[in-house]
């Protein structure tokens, strides 16, 4: 339990995934010029991340690692003989993220309208957020197992929420800041975002 | 460049200061931060995403009338990522120290939003022959930030330049005090941003309004 917790509050804070990765720059940059959108973004990202990263983990364990389609009943000694298929991983992992976000969308469209509404445009532009894909690849990368790559998923999922909010907060307050001319919009939101980024180093080595 | 008429030369260099992906389109900022720490990885890194936005613009542009609308998206991810996939096995292949220094950034090109964007904003509306070059111009602009920060971070950083000492390090007896806020993460996003200040600067109509 304790190595899952380990996991978790590594990854929200020691391995976040905007700040000491960069991963999902795009939205985070794009989405964080208002608090709500930003909360909205972090929740969304938190939900896919949660439900992507295990499924990729399954694919992963069971379908493409080397050998991993020895469960196959009557066949499966055969078929563990092939060569691994990893190569074809980021194939799938890519068509796995994009069908569980439309899958998702048509669910939540269904059966919780209100969470669809306020998720509203960011739950399918999340298909294309290097977050969702770089978790995935890391996941495999650590060789995590399936309940780890949940806590993984799910963590690194709030430690860019996290980001994401106090990044807007930020933004919103520097409205009424004088930046200089050349330097107002993007150039001082990296200024401000590496300001962010030395101050997650200080979470730096945390181990439960 | 005798071939190229004045349209195909100003969407080849158009991207460089004009309209930059980094700078102005806001695309792609990722892999930039994370290779830039030494240029090596970084020129490779630039030369996969201009080969791959090139080619994946190419080929989208060949199918787009046969593209339906609603699974557009999912027709890209797919054409991008066998394109991904290939220079991902070359790089194992091939040049295998780099491609583990790389580790996910390389399967990153996937999700960077400068492949994906021009292949939904220029070649799937026009002729193959000018979504090639639009490709592998917007690669190219990308590239240019990719380098100059490489360069601006692994020489202040490490004292190196692709890997050959420049500036000798106190360690080794010479002089330069390796700064070590260009190797870690928020080196780069402040040189990013200065580059952007410097762009604008020069390119005033680029300005934010308040």
């Amino acid at each position: 339990m304790q190595d899952l917790i380990n996991i978790l509050i590594k990854a929200v804070f020691v391995e976040n995934m905007a700040l000491a990765f960069f991963l999902g720059m795009c939205t985070f940059i794009a989405c964080s010029k208002k608090v709500e959108t930003a909360i909205g973004l972090g929740f969304a990202v938190v939900f896919v991340l949660g439900i992507t990263v295990p499924i990729n983990n399954l694919i992963y364990k069971c379908l493409l690692q080397e050998g991993a389609l020895a469960w196959v009943p009557f066949v499966g000694d055969r078929l563990a003989q092939f060569d691994d298929l990893a190569f074809l991983g980021l194939l799938c992992y890519i068509g796995s993220i994009a069908a569980t976000v439309q899958l998702l969308e048509m669910f939540l469209d269904k059966y919780v309208p209100k969470l669809y509404v306020s998720l509203g445009v960011f739950l399918p532009l999340i298909t294309v957020n290097c977050a969702i894909l770089g978790s995935t690849l890391f996941m495999v990368e650590r060789d995590y197992g399936f309940v780890e790559s949940t806590f993984f998923g799910v963590g690194s999922g709030i430690g860019f929420a996290l980001a994401v909010v106090a990044l807007a907060a930020i933004r919103e307050k520097m409205t009424y800041s004088n930046v200089p001319d050349g330097l107002r919009g993007l150039g001082i939101t990296f200024i401000v975002t590496g300001l962010m980024a030395i101050g997650f180093l200080c979470f730096g080595g945390i181990q439960l | 460049m005798a071939v190229m008429g004045k349209e195909e030369r100003k969407l080849v260099l158009d991207p460089f200061f004009n309209n930059n992906p980094i700078a102005l389109q806001v695309l792609g900022i990722c892999s930039a931060l994370a290779v830039t720490t030494q240029l090596k990885p970084s020129f490779v890194m630039a030369v996969a995403l201009t080969l791959v936005t090139g080619f994946s613009s190419l080929f989208v542009s060949f199918i787009r009338n046969y593209i339906p609308n609603s699974v557009r998206i999912i027709v890209q991810m797919t054409i991008i990522a066998s394109l991904v996939i290939i220079v991902d096995q070359v790089l194992k292949a091939y040049l295998y120290s780099i491609s583990t220094t790389m580790s996910v950034y390389v399967g990153l090109i996937i999700t960077n939003c400068i492949v994906m964007g021009r292949a939904e904003a220029y070649a799937m509306q026009n002729g193959p022959v000018r979504s090639f070059l639009d490709g592998i111009g917007n690669g190219l602009g990308y590239s240019l930030i990719l380098m100059g920060t490489a360069s601006i971070r692994e020489l202040l950083g490490s004292g190196k330049l692709f890997g050959y000492p420049v500036l000798t390090l106190t360690s080794e007896g010479g002089w330069y005090v390796q700064n070590g806020l260009m190797l870690i993460s928020p080196g780069a996003f402040f040189i990013i941003g200065f580059f952007i200040w410097g762009i604008r600067v020069w390119k005033p109509e680029q300005v934010e309004e308040a």
